[in-house]
C-alpha cells in the first residue's frame, strides 16, 4: 500500500514540473515581445530595454523559467498588467467562484448519471434505458454553451423567472448562500451539469450491466440473496469507478468552465482567462492556467488514491 | 508445387463464403437504423458545405440595416435575419463550410500524428515509449477545454491558430490509444513469427500491425470529431475562431447573443446546428463502434 502510494506521489512530480513548463512557454509561444501590452506603441529603445531588464526577459529562458518557478513556490505570480494587483489573489478568489459552481454542478451531473445509468444497467433495452441513453449522448454532444442561451432564453428572457447573467445581486462581491445567489447558481449549474450527467450515466450504465452479467452475481442470487442485497454488491463495485469519473468530471469542469461562465458572466477563472487573453494580460493567464492544470493534477492524484483505498485491486495492475 | 496449386484450388471457395471484412462492418452497419439516419444527416451537412453557393437564398455577407433581426418565417427570410440583416438561411448553409472545416480538420490532423507518435511508440517500445508517454501524461494534465484556449489564446485568434491549438489537443488521446493498442499487437504470436522468418521491423509495421491497429484508433478518432466540433465552435463563440464577417456557427452564436430579448429563436439556431452536426457524427461514431466490434 505505501510503496503505491508513494510510486502515485513521485510520479506527479515530473508531470508538475511539464505542467509548469508549458505554462512559462505559452507566454513565449505569443507572437510578438512579451512586453507588447505595457508598452506604450511609440516607446523608445531605451524604456524597452530598461522594462525587459526590469520583468527579467533579458535572461536566458531557462533562468527565467526557474526564477518563476521559485517565486511561484512562495505563492507569488506575478502582477496584472491589467489591474496591477497580485495574480495569486485575483485567481484565488475567481477559482472560489468557480469552484462553487462546478461543485454543484458535479453534484446534480453525478445525481441523474447515476439514477440513468443504474436504471439503464438494470433495465437494459427497456424504454428507461433508451430514453436514459437517449438523455446521455445528449448530454456529451449538446454544446453546452448553447444549451446556457437557450436556458437563458426561456427562463429569463421569455418567462422571466431567474436572472440571466451575474453570480449575485451585489456584482463580484462575497458570495453568500443566500436566495438571491442561489437564483444566480441556478441555470449556469444546470447548463454545466449536463456534461458529467451524459457521461457517468454512460459509464455507469455499461458497468452496471457488466458487473450484472458475471458469475458471482448469478452465484449469489443461486444462493438465495434478495435484490437488495445484490444491488448493494452491485454498488459496491460500481463505487471506485463512479467516484473516479466524478472526480476527474469536477476537474474538467473547472478547468473548461470557460465557455459556460462567459454565457453567464460568472466572475470565476474562465472570466478571468478571457480577460488576460483579450488584454493580452500574459502575467494573468499563465498564471490563472497554471492554477487550473495543478488543480487537474492534484484531483487525479486524490481520485488515484480513493479509488486505490476503495479497491485494492487497483494496485496489482 | 502441386501442393501450392491446391492451395490456389481450394482458396476462392474460401473467399467467395466468407465476405471481406468491411463488407461485414458495411452489413452490420446498415442494420442499425440510428446509425444510418445519423450517416445520412452527416452526409447532407457535407454536401449543404461543398454545394453552398448553388443553394443560397441570398448572399450571406450583404445585409440590410432596416431588415435587422426578422423573424423565422418573414418574407424573403425563412429563418430570419442576423443583427446586421443578413439572410439567416443562407448563412447557416454556409455556416457548414467553415463549421465542419475547423471541427473536422484537427481530428485528421491528430490521427495522422498521433496515430504515428503511438504506434511507433507501441512498436519500439523501451526509453522512446516513455519518453513519448510521459510527454503526453503531461498534456493530459490539461483539461481539453482549458488546453485549447490557453494555445489560441495565447497564440492570438485566428482560423490557422485555431485548427493548431485543436490538434495538439487532440494528438496526446489518440497517441494514447495507438500505443496502447499497438503494444497488445506487438506481443502476438503472428507478429512474432513474422519477426522469426526475417521480416524486416518495417514490413511487419506495414503489414501486420498497422492492418490491426487503424480500424480501433480510426474508430476512437471518429468519436472525437463531436468533441472538436463543440470546441471548435466553442472557440469561435469566445471570439479566439474565424473572424467576423465569416459565416461560422460558433461565431454567429456570438454575435447573435444581443439579440436574446428580440428575437431569442433566430439568435438559437446556429447553435441548433452545432448540436445537429455533434449528435450525428456521435452517433454515428457508436454505430461503427459497434459494427467494427473495437471495444473500449
Amino acid at each position: 500500500m505505501l510503496v503505491y502510494l508513494t510510486k502515485r506521489i513521485v510520479y506527479t512530480i515530473p508531470i508538475v514540473v511539464g505542467v509548469s513548463l508549458v505554462c512559462f512557454l505559452l507566454v513565449h509561444l505569443a507572437p510578438g515581445d512579451p512586453l507588447v501590452s505595457v508598452l506604450p506603441p511609440d516607446a523608445s529603445e531605451d524604456l524597452k530595454q530598461q522594462l525587459l531588464i526590469i520583468y527579467g526577459f533579458d535572461r536566458p529562458y531557462w533562468e527565467q523559467f526557474l526564477r518563476w518557478v521559485w517565486r511561484a513556490l512562495h505563492g507569488d505570480l506575478g502582477n496584472s498588467i491589467a489591474s496591477g494587483r497580485p495574480v495569486t489573489t485575483e485567481v484565488l478568489r475567481a477559482v472560489v467562484n468557480t469552484l462553487i459552481l462546478a461543485t454543484v454542478a458535479t453534484v446534480i451531473g453525478f445525481f441523474f448519471g447515476l439514477l440513468f445509468g443504474f436504471v439503464g444497467g438494470y433495465y437494459r433495452e427497456s424504454w428507461i434505458d433508451k430514453t436514459a441513453s437517449a438523455l446521455s449522448v445528449f448530454g456529451v454532444s449538446v454544446p453546452h454553451y448553447w444549451l446556457g442561451m437557450v436556458l437563458v432564453i426561456i427562463f429569463s428572457s421569455q418567462l422571466n423567472w431567474l436572472p440571466p447573467t451575474g453570480a449575485g445581486p451585489g456584482g463580484s462581491g462575497e458570495w453568500t448562500p443566500d436566495w438571491a445567489h442561489i437564483r444566480h447558481l441556478i441555470l449556469p449549474a444546470i447548463t454545466m451539469s449536463v456534461i458529467p450527467m451524459g457521461i457517468i450515466a454512460r459509464t455507469i450504465r455499461a458497468l452496471v450491466a457488466d458487473i450484472l452479467s458475471q458469475d458471482f452475481v448469478q452465484a449469489m442470487r443461486a444462493k438465495g440473496l434478495g435484490e437488495r442485497g445484490v444491488f448493494l454488491h452491485v454498488v459496491k463495485n460500481a463505487a471506485p469507478t463512479a467516484l473516479a469519473v466524478m472526480g476527474l468530471q469536477l476537474g474538467y469542469l473547472l478547468g473548461g468552465s470557460i465557455l459556460i461562465e462567459t454565457v453567464f458572466s460568472w466572475p470565476g477563472t474562465g472570466f478571468l482567462l478571457n480577460a488576460a487573453i483579450f488584454q493580452r494580460d500574459l502575467p494573468l493567464l499563465q498564471g490563472t492556467i497554471l492554477v487550473l492544470a495543478l488543480f487537474f493534477v492534484l484531483l487525479n492524484l486524490i481520485v488515484d488514491l480513493v479509488q486505490s483505498l476503495l479497491d485494492p485491486r487497483i494496485q496489482r495492475s | 508445387m502441386a501442393l501450392l496449386r491446391f492451395g490456389a484450388d481450394a482458396m476462392p471457395s474460401a473467399i467467395e463464403s466468407s465476405e471481406g471484412y468491411w463488407a461485414s462492418v458495411w452489413r452490420r452497419l446498415r442494420r442499425d437504423k440510428v446509425a444510418m439516419i445519423a450517416g445520412a444527416v452527416v452526409l447532407a451537412l457535407i454536401l449543404m458545405a461543398v454545394f453552398a453557393p448553388y443553394i443560397v437564398p441570398a448572399d450571406p455577407f450583404s445585409g440590410r440595416m432596416l431588415r435587422r433581426l426578422r423573424p423565422i418565417g418573414t418574407e424573403g427570410y425563412p429563418l430570419g435575419s442576423d443583427e446586421l440583416g443578413r439572410d439567416m438561411l443562407s448563412r447557416l448553409i454556409y455556416g457548414a463550410r467553415m463549421s465542419l472545416l475547423m471541427g473536422v480538420t484537427p481530428v485528421i490532423i491528430a490521427f495522422g500524428l498521433g496515430s504515428t507518435l503511438g504506434i511507433v511508440a507501441g512498436y519500439l517500445g523501451g526509453w522512446f515509449n516513455t519518453i513519448a508517454m510521459r510527454t503526453i501524461d503531461i498534456f493530459y494534465a490539461f483539461p481539453s477545454v482549458l488546453l485549447a484556449v490557453a494555445l489560441s489564446g495565447a497564440l492570438g485568434a485566428g482560423l490557422t491558430n485555431a485548427l493548431v491549438s485543436l490538434s495538439v489537443v487532440f494528438i496526446p488521446p489518440i497517441a494514447r490509444v495507438a500505443e496502447s493498442v499497438t503494444t497488445q499487437v506487438r506481443n502476438r504470436d503472428y507478429v512474432e513469427a513474422a519477426r522469426a522468418s526475417g521480416a524486416p521491423g518495417f514490413t511487419i509495421v506495414r503489414v501486420h500491425v498497422l492492418g490491426n491497429v487503424l480500424g480501433p484508433i480510426f474508430v476512437y478518432a471518429t468519436s472525437l470529431i463531436s468533441v472538436s466540433m463543440i470546441l471548435a465552435s466553442g472557440l469561435s463563440f469566445l471570439g479566439l475562431g474565424v473572424r467576423p464577417p465569416e459565416p461560422e456557427w460558433g461565431l454567429m452564436l456570438n454575435t447573435l447573443r444581443t439579440a436574446i430579448y428580440t428575437q431569442p429563436w433566430v439568435a438559437a439556431l446556429p447553435g441548433a446546428m452545432i448540436f445537429i452536426t455533434s449528435i450525428s457524427f456521435n452517433l454515428l461514431s457508436d454505430g461503427l463502434r459497434s459494427a467494427m466490434d473495437v471495444k473500449q
